[in-house]
């Protein structure tokens, strides 16, 4: 059976997705994260406006829009100003072991599959086998969050978190209400804004943004 | 137009005390706000008592006895947080703890949270509700890094974390949620997230979604009521953020992530038609008592003991909305009003002890009693009474959950006795030196405010003797509307 070439298009750029998941979840780099960050936005806007096109749901159009301003641009842009105006260009994960995480990824991707079959026989969009790799990005943004110990790359984790949930309500629904995904944005943005506040507290603190620094508050 | 006014009230004070906050009187003017958000929101009270559950501006918004009771006591507590951190935090500015420009951030964001609050309960849109309860986390991590000490940011950091990730799950239990209501209630689009749309659907809704979006959104909301075993941001961000932010973090957010929990399990609940959502509702319960319980035994920290004290409450809460019925869901929800105005109370109490002792330790806080009688024996009262001793109200809420639980769910009855049992032996060891004992605190600088402290107390008192008609009739409503 040949699919229309719209929904291979869809296909392909999920598969990028979960390609560029493993790729942060590799990344020692905290640059490169923020880079990779944008790419996986930037694959995210391009499957929307597929899904939009074959789809016919107009509304899609502006979340498109909405991703693109942010996840694209404005996140990036931010987190890359944060990086210079704290100085941890260079700064390296160096405390994790990549071979071992990707091999639970491999794991989780299976697991997110497994999950995703039981909610997708009941969906009649056009996308609902991209599903299970929705799932996927968010539980390796997951995955990503508890293995890194560097501030900035926890918030590129939750971010693409944040992605892979975008992700899952425009394969499984065509996207969520537009009021709930404005109200989404603007939390994604505050929050980044706060983080940014944050980082400084943090570093005026501790004179670095290793989180070693953080895990003090234990019971005893 | 009057949930309008309850819900411009504190935004607007937000955006007012954000250009004002830092002034002498910036404190005044947040109890003037709040004081108007409380009149507000009484009004609409004493309206929907009147004319029953309502739904405006195009099926937005909606009140009915459930939520209008948490706004209610919302509204309350933060009147009178704001009565109580006019004096503490003068006096945390003159002990060099704060500056202007903190107190101007603090005053600002303490309008917005409650702002968030409001929206979260008073929204009929799932969606938003999700986006309201973000905003409350985002409003709040600030506040508890306000005094910017390592200790502080790491709480605030770990708040931000754990809560987002929580959150996030609730987000993606919200999409199948979405999923599943579009299926049935397809040709609306926009309003298949509207609550009072789906429960009116919510026995076509497709039953295996729902479940798995119901674990989703137990999990997310789950970590803001503070459920083990997700609860690690809690003591912290109480210990180590402003009292009056510990006090209603802990009298009200964790009510209103409980409200969240309860309004996704009863559109749950029609859609699969089985025991499973309260089931769940009640492991979760129970884990989060008997951890609780045991890490009240190893604290030394006193804000961070009834921190935990938060948990086990919460825990016991969520256990009885879990078994339902009437009188389990009357007893939660009597509960829900008497933990919150007790453990306020108690913050407040504690919040003036730690200023005197200037510490937080409580090996190094004796003899309150001795030197500044009303602290003392707000303390004492706030503990015996949040401890369940009778004639307070925890007594009456405790003692009908436990009683429904020996009849319907026999096997957790000695769970939850032995737990309440440890819980008294814990903290009453702890506070009883605290309170008695020789002294070893010095005055303070403002008057202390303790009306607060003895009103909510004598409320709680009141409620353990006597529960008002109007308000029995009220929680009954509430209860049925819960249903389970």
């Amino acid at each position: 059976m040949t699919l229309p070439w719209s929904a291979q298009l869809i296909h392909l750029s999920a598969a990028l997705l979960l390609l560029l998941s493993f790729a942060m979840l590799a990344q020692r780099r905290v640059r490169s994260l923020v880079n990779l960050f944008a790419a996986q936005g930037a694959t995210l806007v391009v499957s929307t406006v597929i899904v939009a096109w074959s789809s016919g749901q107009h509304h899609l159009y502006y979340s498109a829009a909405m991703t693109l301003v942010l996840k694209v641009f404005l996140l990036p842009a931010i987190l890359h100003r944060l990086i210079r105006r704290l100085e941890v260009q260079w700064d390296t994960e160096t405390l994790v072991n990549i071979p071992t995480v990707l091999l639970i990824g491999l794991l989780v991707v299976i697991f997110s599959f497994g999950l995703a079959q039981p909610i997708s026989q009941f969906a009649d969009t056009v996308t609902r086998s991209t599903l299970g790799i929705a799932i996927a990005v968010v539980l390796l943004a997951f995955l990503m969050m508890i293995t890194r110990r560097k501030a900035v790359s926890q918030v590129v984790g939750f971010l693409a978190m944040e992605n892979g949930l975008f992700f899952a309500a425009t394969s499984a629904t065509y996207g969520m209400p537009m009021v709930v995904e404005l109200g989404i944005a603007l939390d994604v943005l505050v929050g980044v804004f706060i983080l940014g506040i944050f980082f400084f507290q943090i570093r005026e603190q501790f004179e670095s943004l290793d989180l070693h620094h953080l895990e003090t508050l234990k019971e005893d | 137009m009057e949930l309008l006014i309850l819900l411009g009230l504190p935004l607007f004070g937000a955006l007012l005390l954000a250009v004002f906050g830092a002034r002498t009187w910036a404190p005044e003017l947040n109890v003037l706000v709040s004081l108007a958000t409380f009149i507000a929101g009484c009004i609409l009270t004493v309206k929907v008592i009147a004319d029953g559950p309502m739904v405006v501006l195009q099926d937005q918004f909606f009140v009915d006895p459930f939520n209008v009771f948490i706004v209610a006591l919302t509204a309350f507590v933060s009147f009178t947080t704001s009565l109580f951190s006019r004096p503490y935090m003068r006096i945390e500015t003159e002990h060099g703890r704060l500056n202007p420009m903190r107190l101007r951030l603090y005053h600002s964001m303490f309008q917005l949270f409650m702002f968030t609050m409001l929206l979260a309960l008073l929204t009929n849109n799932m969606g938003i509700l999700w986006v309201a309860m973000e905003a409350a986390t985002l409003s709040t991590v600030l506040l508890v890094s306000l005094y910017r000490t390592a200790a502080s940011l790491e709480a605030a950091w770990k708040y931000f974390i754990l809560c987002g990730v929580g959150i996030a799950q609730a987000l993606f239990g919200t999409i199948l949620l979405y999923f599943a209501a579009e299926k049935v209630l397809g040709g609306e689009g926009m309003n298949a997230l509207l609550w009072t749309h789906l429960d009116g659907v919510k026995h076509q809704l497709e039953p295996t979604v729902l479940a798995i979006s119901f674990v989703f959104l137990l999990v997310g909301y789950g970590t803001k009521v503070g459920l083990a075993p997700l609860h690690n941001w809690l003591p912290d961000a109480h210990a180590e953020g402003p009292t009056p932010v510990s006090a209603v973090l802990s009298g009200l957010l964790l009510n209103v992530a409980l409200y969240a929990v309860i309004r996704c399990k009863v559109l749950v609940e029609g859609s699969v038609r089985s025991e499973l959502p309260g089931q769940m509702l009640m492991l979760f319960g129970l884990l989060s008592v008997v951890i609780a319980v045991f890490m009240l035994w190893r604290q030394k920290d006193i804000k961070r003991l009834f921190a935990y004290s938060s948990i086990e409450h919460m825990g016991i809460i969520t256990f009885a909305f879990g078994m339902g019925g009437p009188v389990a869901n009357f007893a939660a929800l009597l509960h829900m009003t008497v933990h919150s105005l007790t453990k306020s109370a108690i913050f407040f109490a504690v919040g003036h002890a730690t200023q005197k002792a200037g510490t937080q330790m409580m090996d190094q806080i004796s003899g309150l009693l001795t030197v500044s009688p009303r602290i003392g024996w707000g303390l004492m009262l706030g503990s015996l009474a949040i401890l369940g001793l009778p004639p307070f109200g925890v007594f009456a809420s405790e003692f009908l959950i436990l009683t429904t639980a020996m009849r319907d769910q026999p096997w957790a009855a000695p769970i939850l006795l032995l737990a309440l049992g440890i819980a008294f032996a814990a903290i009453f060891s702890r506070v009883q030196p605290m309170v008695f004992g020789d002294p070893s605190v010095k005055p303070l600088t403002h008057r202390p405010a303790l009306l607060p402290v003895f009103a909510h107390l004598a409320l709680v008192l009141m409620l353990g003797v006597y529960i008002p008609p109007f308000l029995a009739q009220w929680y009954r409503l509430a209860a049925a509307l819960i249903g389970g």
